[in-house]
C-alpha cells in the first residue's frame, strides 16, 4: 500500500479544514440573513478526501451530489466560488446562479452537472462509464450519493447496468445515517450500501468514513480494482451528519442532542490532524490561512453584483450558449 | 427515387448515421438481436457491434440516463423507448436531466442526443401501447419534439436529429410504420427541425395535423376537394419548437382552422395551436378554431370497435371539415 507523502497529508487535512470553514461560515451567513440557503457536507470531509486525492484529477470523471463541499475544494473548486454559489451572484461558476447552492457542475475538471432530486446522476455515471469503455481509455467515474438515494430505482438501475457491462464506475454511498428525519433503517433492511452491492454482481466496500487515511487507503484500492477492468464497485464510506439537513430543517425534531455529540467525539477533522501527524503550529498556520480565504470569499462576493433578471432566458438550448 | 415505408426510412437514417459518425450509438431494450420489435434497427447489430448497437436492460429510465451520460462524454446517443406508453418511467431523465442540462449548468453541459419511441392508436395495442406522449415534452423548454408523418420526412428529420446538439424527442407514428410508403431522396439529406410543411394548398380552410392524423387528414382533404371544399393541410412535423409563421399564414389565407390529434383533447398539443391563433390571428378568423382530437379518456381500448370510437379517422376529419366550411 502507498504510503502518504508530507505533501499530501498536508493537503487533505488543508482541504477538510477549508471545507469546515467555509460550511460553517456559511451557517453563520445563513443565521445573519445573508444568504437564503445552505446544506451541508461537515461530518463527510475525510471520506471526500479520502476519495478526492485517490482519483487522477482531471483525468477521471466524477459526478457529484449536493454534500460534496470538500471533494469539489480538492478539484480546484475554490471559496470565492463557493459564496457566490451561497449568494447566487454573477459570476457563479456551476449554473450562473441557476442553481441552488451546492449543485456542482466544473466542466474543467471532468465535474457533471447535476439536480436535486436523488440518485438521478448515477445513470449518468454509468453512461459515461460506457463511452470510456467504448473509447478504451483508461479513466474510471466516481459518483457519490447519500444512503437515501440508494432506495431510489435509478441507483438500482445504474448499479445494475454498470455490473452487467462491467463499466468503469465507482458508486460512493456516504452512509450519514439519515435521510433528511429517516434512520439508515428505513431505507434498507440490510447492514449498509455495500451489502446490497452482493446481490447485484459488483464489488461492495465498507470503510469507517471519519478516518481520512484509511479511505484514502480504500478509494485507491477500488480505484485500481475498477481501473484493472475488473467492473464497478459501491464503496460506503461510513459517516455522521453532525449538521441538520439543510438551512431550512430542523433536527431536534427527530434525533437527541446526546447521539448527536456522541459522533461530534469522532469528529473526522480533529481524527485527521492525528491520523496525519500534523504539527500543532502548522494546524494554526492553516487555520489562519482559511480563515483568512473565507474571510476575503465573503467581502468578494458580498460585493458581487447579481446576474441581471433577464439572463434568466438563456441557455435554454445549445444554439443560445454565449461565451460568458 | 426509391419508395420504402416509414420505418425503412428509419432504419436507414440510423444505419446511415452510425457509418457517418462513430459517435453515435444505439441504445434500448431488444434494439440489438431482435434488431427492435418494430425492426428499425435490423441488422444494425451485425454491421456495427454490440458497443455501439446496445441491448439495454429492461429499465427505460435507464435508457435516457445512460443516454444523458454517453452524450455528456461526446457520445451522440438515440435511445429507443420501445413504445412511448413506457417513456413514463424515464420522464424524469427526460424533463429533470436531459431538458434542463444546458440551462441549469449556464451552458457548460449540452446533450445531443435523440429519443426515438413508436406511439399512437389503431393497432389494436390496448391502453398501454397506443398512446400519444407529444404534449407532456412539447411543454419542456429544452427538448425538441419532432413527429415525422412521412418516410422521406422520419428519414431527413431522424438525421436532422441525430446531428443536433440538443435533446430531441422523435416520436414515430407507429399505425404508419409499414402503412405509410413515400418516396425517399438518394444519399445524404437532412430534414430542417422547426419548419412546418404545407402538404396540400387550399383556400377555405386549414388543416393542422402530424404523424398518423397528417396521413388521415391529406385523405380526408382529398375527399372535400371532390366536394367542392378546398382544404390546406399543414404538417406540423416539429411541435417544439413551434413553427408559428407557417400556423399564421395558413390561417391569414383559409380565415378557418381545424386542428387534429389522437392524443386526448384537454392540454393536448392542440390547445397551444389554437391559443396561437387567438393570439396572433384573432382578426383573420371567419369561424372559431375547431379541435378534432380522441376523447378525453385514459387510454384506446383493446376492443376494435372502442378503438374506433375513440380514433379520429379520415371520416371524422372530412366531417369536422364539412362542418367548419358551412360555418
Amino acid at each position: 500500500m502507498m504510503e502518504l507523502t508530507t505533501d499530501l497529508k498536508r493537503e487533505m487535512f488543508w482541504t477538510m479544514l477549508l471545507a469546515r470553514r467555509l460550511d460553517e461560515r456559511a451557517w453563520l451567513l445563513h443565521r445573519q440573513g445573508k444568504i437564503a440557503f445552505h446544506i451541508s457536507g461537515i461530518g463527510h470531509e475525510a471520506a471526500q478526501v479520502g476519495a478526492v486525492f485517490a482519483l487522477r484529477r482531471g483525468f477521471d470523471w466524477v459526478v457529484p451530489y449536493y454534500r460534496d463541499l470538500a471533494l469539489l475544494l480538492g478539484l480546484g473548486y475554490t471559496p470565492r466560488d463557493f459564496m457566490l454559489a451561497l449568494m447566487g451572484k454573477r459570476g457563479e461558476r456551476t449554473s450562473g446562479a441557476r442553481q441552488m447552492p451546492s449543485h456542482w457542475s466544473f466542466k474543467a475538471m471532468n465535474v457533471v452537472s447535476h439536480s436535486s432530486p436523488v440518485a438521478t446522476q448515477a445513470l449518468h455515471a454509468a453512461g459515461i462509464g460506457l463511452a470510456i469503455k467504448r473509447r478504451g481509455e483508461e479513466r474510471i467515474v466516481f459518483t457519490s450519493t447519500g444512503e437515501g438515494s440508494t432506495s431510489e430505482g435509478e441507483w438500482y438501475e445504474a448499479v445494475n447496468w454498470a455490473a452487467v457491462h462491467r463499466l468503469p464506475v465507482v458508486f460512493n454511498v456516504q452512509n450519514n445515517q439519515y435521510a433528511i428525519s429517516e434512520p439508515a433503517s428505513r431505507q434498507m433492511a440490510v447492514s449498509g450500501a455495500a451489502e446490497r452491492a452482493c446481490g447485484m454482481g459488483l464489488k461492495g466496500v465498507s470503510v469507517d468514513g471519519m478516518d481520512a487515511p484509511a479511505c484514502h487507503r480504500a478509494f485507491l484500492e477500488v480505484f485500481d480494482h475498477v481501473r484493472s477492468g475488473a467492473g464497478p464497485a459501491v464503496i460506503e464510506t461510513c459517516v455522521y451528519r453532525i449538521t441538520p439537513h439543510s438551512s431550512d430543517d430542523d433536527d431536534r425534531s427527530y434525533r437527541s442532542r446526546e447521539e448527536v455529540e456522541h459522533y461530534k467525539q469522532n469528529d473526522c477533522l480533529p481524527r485527521a490532524e492525528k491520523a496525519l501527524g500534523l504539527e500543532p503550529e502548522l494546524v494554526e498556520e492553516l487555520e489562519r490561512k482559511a480563515k483568512a480565504m473565507v474571510d476575503d470569499a465573503v467581502a468578494f462576493a458580498l460585493s458581487a453584483p447579481d446576474p441581471d433578471g433577464p439572463e434568466a432566458a438563456y441557455p435554454v438550448y445549445a444554439e443560445d450558449v454565449r461565451d460568458a | 427515387m426509391p419508395e420504402m415505408t416509414l420505418i425503412e426510412a428509419v432504419r436507414q437514417a440510423l444505419d446511415e448515421e452510425l457509418a457517418r459518425d462513430e459517435r453515435v450509438l444505439v441504445i434500448g431494450e431488444d434494439v440489438g438481436r431482435r434488431g427492435g420489435v418494430f425492426r428499425a434497427t435490423q441488422g444494425l447489430l451485425e454491421k456495427y457491434g454490440e458497443e455501439r448497437v446496445i441491448d439495454s436492460p429492461l429499465a427505460e429510465a435507464s435508457i435516457v440516463g445512460v443516454g444523458v451520460g454517453a452524450a455528456l462524454y461526446g457520445m451522440r446517443p438515440v435511445c429507443e423507448i420501445q413504445f412511448a406508453d413506457f417513456i413514463h418511467m424515464a420522464f424524469n431523465q427526460v424533463v429533470n436531466e436531459a431538458a434542463r442540462m444546458c440551462y441549469r449548468s449556464n451552458g457548460e453541459w449540452t446533450l445531443p442526443m435523440v429519443i426515438r419511441a413508436p406511439y399512437g392508436g389503431g393497432i389494436g395495442g390496448g391502453i398501454y401501447h397506443s398512446q400519444s406522449v407529444e404534449a407532456f415534452y412539447a411543454h419542456v423548454p429544452g427538448l425538441k419534439v419532432v413527429i415525422p408523418s412521412n418516410p422521406k420526412d422520419a428519414k431527413g428529420l431522424l438525421k436532422a436529429a441525430i446531428r443536433d446538439p440538443n435533446p430531441v424527442m422523435f416520436f414515430e407514428p407507429k399505425k404508419g410504420y409499414r402503412l405509410i410508403r413515400g418516396e425517399v431522396p438518394e444519399g445524404d439529406y437532412s430534414v430542417p427541425i422547426g419548419p412546418a410543411h404545407v402538404s396540400r394548398e387550399g383556400t377555405d380552410l386549414s388543416v393542422f395535423a402530424y404523424g398518423m392524423m397528417h396521413h388521415y387528414a391529406l385523405q380526408a382533404a382529398a375527399q372535400a376537394g371532390a366536394e367542392g371544399i378546398s382544404v390546406e393541410v399543414v404538417d406540423l412535423r416539429t411541435l417544439l419548437p413551434v413553427d408559428r409563421q407557417s400556423i399564421l399564414a395558413s390561417v391569414r389565407k383559409t380565415g378557418k382552422a381545424l386542428i387534429v390529434h389522437e392524443d386526448n383533447l384537454t392540454g393536448g398539443y392542440g390547445a397551444e395551436v389554437a391559443a396561437i391563433l387567438a393570439e396572433e390571428a384573432f382578426g383573420d378568423l371567419d369561424a372559431p378554431v375547431m379541435r378534432l382530437c380522441a376523447p378525453d379518456v385514459p387510454g384506446i381500448p383493446f376492443s376494435h370497435a372502442m378503438q374506433e370510437w375513440v380514433m379520429p379517422n379520415p371520416q371524422k376529419i372530412l366531417g369536422a371539415i364539412r362542418r367548419l366550411a358551412r360555418f
